[in-house]
């Protein structure tokens, strides 16, 4: 059963991440046959099995709404590339 | 022992020696400089380490150590502890092994880092790494490659090759690593220490930069199994700031190392002996098998039918989840900035430049696999073959109380064998791969050396859920019976 093909330019899109021609080519490929190979679990009959999104017996894990100290202002903004009065400084987003 | 050999100790000896004050921390720690200084230009298992910090660390804690140290309460006072450069360590470099963090500096630290130093740790250096914990052979680091200590032309596993390395050639005394699909276990073995991943929520991951969330462990490089067992003790317990971390307590892992294993019944997995399997690996593991008899065990062929499917449900599950991780890698609040017209224009153009070849695949993978019209097909369908793989071991454990595995079907292969072949690479994840998506833990230890070159070749153990306790049973038990654990390799002087 052969793999649908990978739409690259569409998922890179999607992913937010720009690829050269010769990427695209490259990953294009080697993700095809990735794919390919991923094609085995259409093997298995899985009517009727519950997902496990992660393998702990936990679940809606909250703590009361409390206000705790969190990470300093000027800490945060510590890496930041471009930043102004307290801000980051990003590119215009709404014309 | 000369104080320049403080270095090739394990953390048991080195605490022994500090708590009667026949050695000063500050001499442990240059020991362990010197080593980095004499065999880290060719081995290249840290990306940086600061040297002032480190030994200011030291001086702490002799000061410590003089004022009668803390005793049962700080069981790592005074010990060098490096660290994988995928978790945060206040004011210090964290990069993830990529280009993309650019000169990032942590304003806090993991919690794993609170608790060794609160251990009383002297917590240093970045370790090297496949970028974002993605690969198993290291070469996908975007500061260079890290070489296996027993052969310079072969690689050390990975992504926590430069943990494995590190502890291997005596560079420090037990290191942290984490593991997703067996990047603990693979570099322990390939390396030839003892490399082991908690069960999933047994460590917080709060200050670990998430590869994927619901396999992500951080766990140790340690020379021995009784080091394993003190340093799980330390960083092991639930956290606030983790809300996958499990509210278990933690117990004494050391009273577990009692070496009697008289009635304990292993799996021996019919699945996991198959072509692919190195001669010498499947011989060093049945020696191994042979010796648990031995030590009165008792061996049960056991069935994992759903191996098969591990490694493509790893590919879907872990990339899905990658990709969502590293999202937030997009040149605003932190790290590198490739300016565009445009957010859109900006976030490609950044992440295009900052991320390497490997964690592109995976993101572009991951997004695919998530995205409408194939979720259904990929991911659910992931998930669903994930609960049929964690149902396998769950069945296993009502007749076993461990699994014995080789860790990796081969030992260190060369630089640059695989990686041209994606492919080939994530195959020699299967022995360890099904542990994370068990939510299992697992152990490798020193198992025997190939015979030309003379190469590490681990032994496997995966216990169950918060199983750590019979894991290191019998782990020790191996260890207090073998001498491959005291080997090291030889390095240029």
């Amino acid at each position: 059963m052969a793999a649908p093909e990978i739409d690259i330019k569409y998922v890179a899109h999607l992913a937010r991440l720009s690829l050269s021609p010769d990427e695209e080519k490259k990953l294009g490929a080697q993700l095809d046959g990735i794919l390919g190979y991923i094609e085995k679990l259409k093997e298995l009959d899985v009517a009727g099995v519950e997902p496990t999104a992660h393998a702990v017996p936990m679940v809606n894990v909250t703590r009361a709404d409390e206000i705790h100290p969190s990470l300093p202002h000027d800490d945060a903004l510590r890496n930041a590339p471009a930043k102004a009065n307290g801000l980051f400084i990003v590119p215009k987003i709404v014309e | 022992m000369k104080s320049s050999m403080l270095n090739q100790l394990t953390i048991s000896e080195l605490a022994a020696k500090l708590a009667k004050r026949e050695v000063s921390a500050r001499e442990a720690m240059q020991s362990c400089l010197d080593q980095i200084q004499r065999v880290d230009g060719k081995i290249h298992a840290f990306i940086s380490h600061d040297d002032r910090d480190a030994l200011t660390q030291a001086d702490a804690a002799d000061k410590l150590l003089s004022q009668g140290g803390r005793g049962a309460s700080h069981p790592l006072l005074g010990v060098p502890v490096a660290v994988k450069d995928v978790l945060a360590v206040k004011n210090q470099p964290l990069n993830c092994g990529s280009k993309i963090l650019g000169k990032f500096i942590s304003p806090y630290d993991a919690t794993v880092v609170e608790k060794l130093k609160a251990a009383g740790a002297i917590v240093f250096g970045r370790l090297n790494m496949d970028e974002f914990a993605m690969g198993s052979s290291t070469e996908n680091s975007a500061f260079g490659i890290t070489r296996n200590p027993w052969d310079a032309e072969r690689i050390p596993g990975g992504s926590s090759g430069g943990s494995a390395a590190a502890v291997a050639a005596d560079e420090c005394l037990a290191a942290l690593g984490t593991d997703t699909g067996g990047s603990i276990r693979q570099p322990a073995a390939l390396c030839g220490c003892v490399g082991l991943k908690p069960t999933y929520g047994r460590v917080s991951r709060y200050g670990l930069v998430a590869f994927a969330s619901s396999l992500d462990q951080i766990g140790t490089f340690t020379k021995n199994v009784r080091d394993t067992a003190t340093m799980l003790g330390v960083i092991a317990g639930d956290d606030a700031r983790d809300s996958t971390s499990v509210p278990q307590p933690v117990p004494d892992y050391g009273a577990a190392l009692t070496g009697d294993v008289r009635g304990l019944k292993l799996g021996l997995p019919k699945e996991y002996m198959i072509g692919g399997l190195e001669a010498e690996v499947k011989a060093a593991v049945d020696a191994a098998v042979k010796q648990f008899e031995r030590l009165g065990a008792e061996i049960v062929e056991i069935s994992l039918p759903h191996t098969d499917y591990a490694v493509a449900t790893y590919y879907i599950i872990a990339t899905a989840e990658a990709s969502a991780n590293l999202a937030r890698f997009d040149g605003i609040r932190y790290g590198a900035r490739v300016d565009g017209n445009d957010p859109v224009e900006l976030y490609s153009r950044t992440r295009g430049a900052g991320f390497g070849p490997e964690v592109k695949r995976r993101v572009i993978l991951g997004t695919y696999v998530l995205s409408s019209g194939y979720y259904d097909a990929y991911y659910l369908r992931a998930q669903k073959v994930r609960t049929l793989i964690r149902g396998d071991f769950l069945k296993a454990f009502e007749k076993v109380d461990a699994i014995v595995t080789p860790t990796s079907p081969t030992a260190a292969f060369k630089i640059g064998e695989k990686s041209d072949d994606p492919l080939q690479m994530y195959l020699s994840d299967i022995f360890t791969i099904s542990c994370n998506l068990a939510g299992i833990c697992g152990i490798s230890v020193p198992c025997g050396f190939t015979k030309s070159p003379k190469l590490p070749i681990g032994l496997q153990l995966l216990g169950k859920p918060f199983g750590e306790e019979t894991l290191l049973k019998i782990a020790r038990a191996y260890e207090m019976n073998t001498a491959w654990h005291k080997q090291r390799p030889v390095l240029p002087a």
